[in-house]
């Protein structure tokens, strides 16, 4: 029942002569973003294989560069907007990437310490076999 | 004077546009794609949890082979490729489908489809080949965590597969119903996300692999 109620509300209604006046448009949106896309993936693939650049910064402009493209991907692609109705989605995802950030830095920081306090001295390890 | 008008302004501006829960109930369109994107959130934490994993063990080969000798970058350009011509394809579909044109949504499904398969194919046969010359997910830590991390992400690109297969069934029969409607644009947002997922696959795993 509720479900019919819904299914006609005006906000929907409302929606579908937005879609179909902007087919022509939301075309050259998705053409733009895959054309980003393709730039910044041709990039990547530059960077990883190139001697030009500082082997040590190649990660660090990797992660640049898929955080660019996730960036592209989430506009052109999934149409995330700063606008009043995309608050909820934008909260959301800032919280899901919040999430994801402690999940892999917090991981990696953890373990690189535990490496760093845990490796057993070169003594320690010859008491070890003595025993 | 500048201020007290500029404030006048927003007052007027903010009694013309109502806040989102004064305008009253959202659509369920709204309301799914909301529960979906929260649904594709949880999910993008779960393949972190495996992205943490592979980055912690990703030097542990335990004198077994390193990404450096395993990775083809060519076919790795290659799945690229496929993936995000096929998310743009996906992007057509929904165009098409909010315009009611059955022939243009077919024909950007069957694409999608196609392009997402050959990233399958391909995937598997890149597994076929490690697994052949001895480098399966049993040789090391390395590789135990490179096998669940990309096999996670295919397993996600064949239930898409089925997932959009179902669709388009559903489309011939029923037609572009409220409810199927509803269904694609779930479909639409699963599919965008699973290529965002591969944009950090390729640049952690592959990319910085050949790197270091």
């Amino acid at each position: 029942m509720t479900d019919t109620q819904y299914d006609r509300a005006p906000g929907d209604a409302l929606a579908l002569p937005d879609v179909e006046q902007g087919t022509s448009s939301g075309v050259l949106v998705y053409t733009i973003g895959l054309a980003l896309a393709v730039v910044l993936t041709a990039m990547s693939f530059w960077v990883a294989n190139t001697s030009l650049l500082w082997v040590g910064g190649v990660s660090l402009g990797l992660t640049v560069l898929a955080i660019a493209q996730m960036g592209i991907h989430l506009v052109f692609f999934l149409h995330v907007t700063t606008g009043p109705d995309n608050t909820n989605n934008v909260m959301a995802l800032a919280f899901g990437v919040l999430i994801v950030i402690l999940v892999v830095v917090g991981s990696l920081l953890i373990m690189a310490d535990l490496n760093d306090n845990m490796m057993p001295s070169a003594e320690l390890m010859n008491l070890h076999m003595q025993h | 004077m500048n201020i007290a008008l500029a404030v006048d302004d927003e007052v007027r501006h903010e009694a013309a546009l109502p806040s989102a829960s004064e305008a009253g109930p959202a659509t369920k369109r709204v309301v799914v794609g909301y529960g979906f994107w929260i649904f594709l959130l949880s999910d993008i934490v779960m393949f972190s949890a495996f992205f943490a994993a592979y980055a912690v063990l990703a030097h542990a080969t335990a004198g077994g082979p390193s990404g450096v000798q395993l990775f083809n970058q060519r076919s790795v350009a290659i799945e690229t490729a496929c993936l995000l011509a096929s998310s743009y394809t996906c992007g057509l579909m929904s165009i098409a489908i909010g315009s009611r044109r059955y022939a243009a949504t077919y024909w950007a499904a069957l694409i999608t489809f196609v392009l997402g398969a050959a990233f399958l194919v391909l995937e598997l046969r890149e597994f076929a080949g490690m697994i052949a010359i001895g480098a399966g997910p049993q040789r090391s830590a390395f590789l135990s965590a490179f096998f669940t991390l990309v096999g996670c992400h295919g397993l996600h690109v064949t239930a898409g597969l089925v997932w959009l297969t179902v669709m388009m069934a559903q489309v011939a029969i029923k037609g572009f119903r409220a409810t199927v409607e509803r269904r694609l644009l779930c479909f639409s947002l699963f599919w965008h996300a699973l290529d965002i997922v591969w944009v950090w696959l390729f640049t952690v795993v592959y990319l910085m692999g050949v790197v270091s």
